[in-house]
Order: structure tokens, then sequence, then C-alpha cells
């Protein structure tokens, strides 16, 4: 086994007397594809948070790539390599769809505020750059016909890809999935897990993801965790996680 | 390419249209219309520093009436002679380090546009950690103490006294040069990624910090260029009226400028800067609301006041009818003045640069 | 340049501003007599320390009354009421009318102010804060800034800007000379209406049905109105008691400072939203607390370093900004976040 991209080593988190996450340790290789499981309110979306900074851990560690990222500013943790998507979709409302996917490539720009206002050859060429690699992203997402329009104005699945595609902008090598087939059809979803294996080839990913619909994660993941009240009750490949009578009782309530 | 070339040629145009009208308009207007004209300028320097905060970065600030006080008294006194500082400080003297001081007034405005600047990155390190209406609150009292520092700061500021008898150096080449100037930058500034990362956050916060920008960052620099301009309408102002005192930096100073952004729409520079144009002017066309009125049937004999009712009330019915105020967020282009079908079509689609 | 002075600012504000300057000096003045003449000749004493407590505790109650119309507005609509302080000095200028023009006598026309200042702020949520209740915080905001933007100046145009004199009954004005400490009847009466107050509008809000409803929209709007509870009509009660505790306020204050002025609401009222603030907004005694401390804060500041006397109001605001910074939730407010 060599050296995991994603490691938290006994993660907590308490919210008042509230243990939201406990003894949280999950590893991923790198080019995995894990799936995070577990009923309403297990815990799975605060994980998301813990590890990419929007809250910080009561205690234990997260290390990502061998480094400590504990505590650390989210954008600084993106900066590193992770990206996300949110279960309530969080686009920039009153920006159009290209816009969306250009915020996102800001800090890899590497202009500083001189040159950009000066629109400074050295500035042009790097936003020239920057729409080439929009334009792209939003066409693996097949949403280039629409480039112009308000973000909120898309249907919702098609918001979700916008999600996708702007995160991809920030050249995540690691990529967190908060429900991504919420809502969406069982065409849908076929098209979302081909999707998934998709990206993660094209753009040498390793992707975490939380999902309700079995189908996509089944499909798609080649290990799991299972979330119960904040507590890891299972993890394996699915065919183990099928069988085990923890996840089952979990999941359907046996007395 | 062929209809880029068009827009460029009519910016080109208007530019030139707009700089023989300013000739036109030092000639032709008199020494009131010009006083107005001059105010119209300063008051769209300061309408785009805090849409810039308000509109572009959705930072609710209301510290502009402070940061706006502390441009013009940097700037007074930078330029006074040291001769007007010893006129105006009878009652105490000026500290000795500042009595000397005595710039030309270029860069006395940029050491008051500096300052400024400063003391908003100062302030936004410090109150930018709270949003919404406690950071509006927080700004409204570090204006506040602003005021108050001025007022009583004798040996730098004169007190209450104020300063009077500056060099009347801000002439319509000033003002309009400066209101220009400014909204070139801004213009610049919104269409940039640093733009593009101010509004991310206006319109999701999370999503910035998750999408790698320094939300925190971003927005200490978005008050502090934001202060700087502010600082600078301050300059200008002070020597527009040639007397400050802290008192023109009471608060409620902010709120017109609130007024002149909500008017134009919170996240416009054009609605600003002809909301900004539009209600001085109308400030002044309707001081006749002030004084006696002949209504026909009804003859009053004067109602100081009334004209502000007039405004405050225009506040309210636009921001309960009508949120996005004059242009919403949208902004001036020579494509959409095409649409609405005040310039003839073009071919092909758009896409402007 | 005169001239050149009435063109600069937008508004014509600069003479009543220039009197709510004044007044406010005047008002130090006023309170800090007794400070002088003692702290001139002894250092600080017992005596004068209990001089100005009773002074701080009288000016400390009438913050806490208007805080408390913050605090509640804040907690159930997460609304700064910014027109609060102007429904506060609406209520000490209907009492003063009902007195000096309709000749009522003066408790008849301190309650005819109180509910008709009622009225007024119900009135005010219905038409400038209801049609707006979906709209972005910042809207909300706006409204409330115009709509004290807008009682300001009716007021300059129907009560005018020149400052009235209060008419002080008797009962109010007398001086009692207790153990060498100067009190006027209305610096007892102040604390003793607001305890009173406080201890009805506790069992209001932790007794009756209503303050259930209240405490159920304060926690969760969008629960409560799936609860059945009209939030409407709950939203309408809070004005209306706010309102009211202003009106109070009001007149008291006018009693205290017999001088009513039309921009006079504005001071102390963003210093009672600091109170509410300081003590923890949406909690009714986090507003007390707060008034009363901030009252403390000034007085004896002022008594105790009388060099800061010019600094006075500045004081709330840095006391703001510590509070923020340091303990943003207040003395006794509770953490709320966002959700992600």
């Amino acid at each position: 086994m060599g050296a995991a991209l994603l490691e938290t080593v006994d993660v907590h988190k308490q919210f008042g007397g509230l243990a939201a996450v406990s003894a949280f340790d999950i590893r991923v290789e790198a080019g995995e594809i894990v799936g995070l499981i577990g009923p309403n309110g297990a815990g799975k979306t605060t994980t998301f948070n813990l590890i990419t900074g929007v809250y910080k851990p009561t205690r234990g560690k997260v290390l990502f790539d061998g480094r400590d990222i504990t505590g650390m500013a989210p954008h600084a943790i993106t900066r590193l390599g992770i990206a996300r998507t949110f279960q309530n979709i969080r686009l920039f409302r009153d920006m159009s769809v290209l816009e969306n996917v250009l915020v996102a490539q800001h800090m890899r720009m590497g202009t500083n505020l001189f040159e950009a206002t000066l629109r400074l050859p050295s500035y042009l060429r790097r936003e020239r750059r920057i729409h080439e690699r929009a334009r792209a992203l939003l066409a693996e997402v097949g949403l280039d016909a629409h480039e112009e329009a308000k973000a909120t104005s898309l249907p919702y699945g098609r918001q979700r890809r916008l999600e996708i595609a702007r995160a991809l902008a920030t050249e995540p090598r690691l990529l967190f999935l908060d429900e991504p087939a919420a809502g969406m059809n069982p065409q849908e979803s076929v098209e979302l897990m081909e999707f998934i294996l998709k990206i993660r080839d094209q753009f040498r990913l390793t992707i975490v993801l939380i999902e309700h619909h079995m189908q996509v994660v089944m499909g798609v993941c080649e290990r799991m965790y299972v979330l119960d009240y904040g507590v890891t009750i299972a993890h394996g490949t699915p065919e183990e996680i099928q069988k085990d009578p923890r996840v089952i009782e979990a999941y359907l309530g046996v007395e | 390419m062929k209809s880029m070339s068009r827009n460029a040629w009519l910016t080109f145009a208007a530019s030139l249209a707009g700089i023989a009208l300013l000739f036109v308009f030092e000639e032709t207007f008199d020494r009131f219309t010009m006083q107005i004209f001059k105010l119209c300028a300063i008051n769209v320097i300061l309408a785009l520093s805090l849409n810039l905060i308000n509109g572009f970065t959705g930072l609710f600030s209301l510290g502009h009436a402070g940061l706006m006080g502390l441009g013009a008294y940097t700037c007074a006194l930078l330029a006074m002679t040291p001769a007007q500082k010893e006129d105006n400080f009878f009652l105490q003297p000026i500290v000795p380090w500042l009595l000397d001081v005595h710039l030309p007034f270029l860069p006395s405005l940029l050491a008051a546009g500096l300052f400024t600047g400063f003391v908003g990155w100062l302030l936004g390190v410090v109150a930018l950690r709270l949003r919404d209406d406690y950071l509006a609150i927080a700004t409204l009292g570090f204006s506040e103490i602003i005021r108050v520092v001025l007022t009583n700061a004798q040996p730098i500021t004169n007190g209450a006294l104020g300063l009077k008898g500056l060099p009347r150096y801000t002439t319509m080449w000033w003002a309009w040069g400066s209101a220009i100037a400014v909204t070139v930058f801004l213009v610049l500034l919104i269409k940039s990624s640093y733009g593009r990362a101010f509004k991310s956050i206006r319109d999701n916060e999370i999503a910035a910090e998750a999408m790698g920008i320094d939300v925190f960052g971003m927005k200490v620099l978005s008050f502090t260029i934001s202060s700087f301009l502010c600082g600078i309408a301050g300059g200008l102002l002070a020597h527009y009226l040639t007397t400050i005192d802290p008192k023109q930096f009471f608060f409620l100073k902010t709120f017109d400028i609130l007024l002149i952004v909500v008017l134009g729409g919170v996240g416009s520079i054009t609605g600003s800067i002809v909301a900004a144009i539009a209600v001085t002017a109308s400030m002044e066309i309707l001081r006749f609301l002030d004084g006696p009125l002949n209504l026909g049937f009804l003859v009053t004999n004067g109602t100081p006041g009334l004209r502000m009712v007039f405004f405050s009330a225009l506040l309210m019915i636009v921001i309960i009818f009508r949120q996005q105020g004059l242009m919403g967020t949208s902004e001036f282009s020579w494509d959409a003045l095409a649409r609405i079908g005040l310039l003839p079509r073009r071919g092909g689609k758009e896409r402007d640069g | 340049m005169t001239e050149a002075g009435n063109l600069a600012g937008l508004r014509e504000a600069a003479p009543s501003q220039a009197e709510l300057d004044r007044r406010d000096t005047e008002k130090s003045q006023k309170i800090d007599v007794s400070v002088f003449s003692v702290s001139g000749s002894i250092s600080m004493d017992l005596q004068t320390f209990l001089q100005q407590f009773v002074n701080a505790l009288s000016l400390g109650s009438l913050y806490a009354l208007i805080a408390i119309g913050y605090t509640m507005v804040y907690g159930i609509l997460r609304l700064i009421n910014f027109a609060h302080g102007d429904i506060f000095m609406i209520g000490g200028y209907l009492a003063f009318y009902g007195v000096g023009i309709f000749a009522m006598p003066w408790w008849l026309s301190a309650c005819l102010a109180i509910a008709l200042t009622t009225v007024f702020g119900v009135g005010l949520e219905r038409a400038a804060y209801r049609p707006l209740r979906d709209s972005p915080r910042i809207s909300i905001m706006i409204s409330a800034i115009g709509a004290s933007f807008l009682i300001e100046n009716l007021a300059i145009v129907l009560f005018d800007a020149r400052p009235k004199a209060f008419p002080v009954p008797g009962l109010f004005a007398a001086n009692h000379v207790v153990g060498g400490i100067h009190v006027a009847s209305v610096s007892l009466i102040i604390p003793l209406v607001t305890a009173v107050l406080l201890a009805i509008l506790l069992w209001i809000v932790h007794r009756t049905r209503t303050g259930m409803a209240m405490r159920a929209v304060s926690t969760d709007i969008e629960a409560a109105r799936l609860m059945a509870v009209d939030v409407d009509r709950i939203v309408s009660v809070t004005f209306a008691i706010g309102s009211a505790l202003a009106a109070i306020g009001g007149i008291l204050f006018a009693l205290k400072y017999p001088r009513l002025e039309p921009l006079m609401g504005i001071m102390p009222g963003m210093k009672c939203f600091i109170a509410a603030v300081v003590g923890g907004i949406g909690s009714i005694g986090g507003a007390v607390l707060g008034g009363l401390l901030l009252g403390l804060i000034e007085l004896m500041t002022i008594a105790f370093l009388p060099e800061l006397t010019g600094y006075k109001d500045a004081f709330a605001f840095i006391l703001l900004i510590a509070v923020l910074l340091f303990k943003p939730t207040g003395l006794l407010g509770r953490n709320q976040g966002e959700k992600v």
C-alpha cells in the first residue's frame, strides 16, 4: 500500500453537546472512487466540511498528500488541490454560466491587481487561456451552448453539472461530490455514472462522493464507508457493504 | 470584427463629444450651475465607491461619511499654506510637524486617498470578520468614531471649528477628470478577474471560498479600494467647499450616498453615475419645495425639509416596488442600446470584449 | 462661501445636525454639573460615585427600555429597525402636542401618545417591512434606513426643525437631596417604570400564549408557521410592544432632558441598538443588561476621566466593536451560524 492521497486520523466534530462526527478515519488512494453513505443526518456532509476546511475538527488530523491540512482555510485547501460541489447547490447566482467557471480559475491565474486592471498583455494572455479552458470544461458537461445564461436560470440537473465543471476548473486532484445524483431520473443517473468515471480518467482525479442513489454508489465506487450517527459503522467493497448486517440495520432499523 | 470596431468607434466618438461638452459647459455655465455640476462629479465618485463594496462585493458598509471626512481633512491639511493653518488654529496651535507641510493639490489628493485607503484597510481587517447587518453597524460605528476623533483632535484638525479658507482647487476639470478616471478604473476592475471574484463573494460566499477565492483578503481589498476612492472624493469635496468641519461627516451623510446607489441600482456602475447626477441636480431643482409654494388653492410660506421628504419617500418607493433601482445590475453598452432600437442593429452574434 | 456650503451637502440638514451636536454637549454638561463641582475639589469619593451611579441607573434604564424594542424585532425578523429611534422621537412629540396644543393633563397626553405611537410602529412594519419579508436582508435593511430617513424628514417638516421645550410636570421636576446626592424625581421614576414594564414584558413573553408564539417565531419562523402560528400577527404584536416601550422611553427622555427635536432619536437609537447587541441580540435580559452597562460606562468614564468628555459619543461604538469582535453573540446571546 502506497501513501494515501487523503487520510483522516481520529477526526471528531462536536456541535455544542452533539457529536456530529466521531473517530472518523478515512483513507483514499490516488485514483480511487470512494463512496460515503449513510442515513440522513449521519454526518456525511459534515465530514466533507471538515476535510475541505469549512469546519475545524474538534479533535484529530486531516492529511492530504502527506501534508497536515487540519484547520486550514477552505480557499487554501482548494489551492492545494481539493475541490467540491455542494448538496444544496451554491452557484454564483447573478453571474453567467461562463463567469461561474472563470471565477474558479482566479487563484490559478497568478495575476495581480495591477496587471488585471491595466489589462496588460500578460494578463490578457492568461485571461484568454482561462476562457478557453472554461469553454472546454463547459463543453465537457454539455453546457457550452449556455455560457451566457444566468447560472440560476438553468434547470436543476444542469446546475449540478455546472457545479462539477466549476469544481474541475480549480484543477483539483481530489474531488468531493455531495449528492451529485440528487433529483435525477434513472436515465440521468446512469449518464452521471459514466460521466464520473470519464472525468476520473480524463483529469486523473480521485473522487469521494456522498450519494443516496444506491445504484450510482454501487456502480462507480470501488470502496465505500458507511456512517451512522457520525460513527463509521462499516467500510469495504460494495459487495461487502451490501452484506454487512450493521449497514442493513442502520438503513432498515432492525430491532 | 467589423461590429467590434463599430463599438470602438462609438466609444471614441462619445468620448470626444463628452470632452467637447465639458468645454462647452465650462464656457456657458454660470457660477451656480457650475458648482452643482462639480458636485455631481464628486457624488459620482462617492456613489461608485460605495457601490464597489455594497453592490459588487455584497458587503453592507455604512462607513463612508467618516472615511470621506478623513480624506477631506488629510487633503486640506496637506494643501493649506502654513499661514492659512496659523490663521485657522487660533484656539490652540497646530502640531509643529504638520504646520510646515505644504503640497500641491495632486499629491495632497493622492495622499488623502492613500491615507483613507490605509485606514480603510485597518478598519476592514477588523470589521470584515462580521457580516450583514453586524458589518453595517460596525462600519457605521467606525464612521462615528472618526467623526468624534476629528471633533476632538484639536491640535491636528482644529476640532469643531473646522478648517476655513481652503484653496478652491476643485475646478470642473479636477472634479470631472477624477470622476472619469475613477469610472474607467472601476469598469476595468469589475471586468477583470478581480471583479469576478468580488461578485462571486456577493453571490455566494461559501462557494467562493471553496473555489479558492481568499474571501477575507478579497473583502479587505475591495474595502481598501473603496476607501481610497472615498478619500479622493473627500479631498475634492474639501477644496470644493473650501470650508470643512466634522459635523459635515455625520453618519447621515452615508445615507445620502446610499440613496444614490439604491436609486441607480445596487451593482451597476451606469446606474450609480446616472443616479448621482440626477439626484444631485434634482436636489437643486427641487429646492423650490423648501420655499414658499403656491399650489393655486393653497399658498404655504416655506417648509424647509420638504425636499428631503421627497427624496426619502422616493427611496422607500424604489426599495419596496422596484428593488433593482434604475439599472439593476445591468450596465450601459452600445449593444444594449441597439437591442432597444436606439441604434441600428448589427448582424451576427454579439460578444462583448 | 455660505452658498457653496449649502450646495455641498445633498441635504440641508446642517442646521439640524448642528443642533443635534449642540444638544448633546448641553446634555452632557447638564449631567456633568455635579460631577465637575465635586470632582474638582476631591479625588473620586464614594459620594461622587453614588451620584453618578444614580444618574447612570436612570440613563441606563432609558437605554434598556428602547433596547428591548430593537432586540425583540431583531430576534424575530433579524432586522435592525433603524426607525426605532424615530419612533421614540414621535412618542415624545405626541406627548408634547397633547399637553401643549390640546391642553390635556399630562397623564392623558402620555397615554394617548403611547397608543398612537404603537399604532404608528405597527403601521410602519406593515408598510415598509412586510412587503420585503422574503427579500434579501440588505433590501430590508435599506428599507429600514429609508423609513428612518423619511420619518426624520417628515418630522422636520411637520414638527419644525427648531427645538421645542417639553413641559415637565412638577411631579417629575422636583429635586431631592439624599445624603448629599442630588436626585431629580424623574431619575428615580425612570428605573421604577423600567422595572415594572420589564416585569410585565417578561410575564407576557414567558407566561402567555402570545409570548410562547413569539418565542417560537424567533427560534424558527418557518417551523412556527408550519405549527399554525400566525406569524404576521406575532410580528405586529412585537412591533406594538417595541413601539409602546419606545414611546414611553421617548416621554421619559423628554422629562429628563426637556428638549424635543426631529433628530433627537438618532443618537439614543444607535446607542440602544448597541446596548442590545452588547447584551446579546434577541435576549430581553441582555438588552436590559446592555442598556444599564452602556449608561454606566458613559457616565462613569466622564466622571472619572473628564478629559474624555468629548469622546462620549464614541464610547458606545467602541464598546460595540469590541463586543462584536470578541463575543459576537453578546453577553447573553445564543450562537447562530450559517448551515453549509
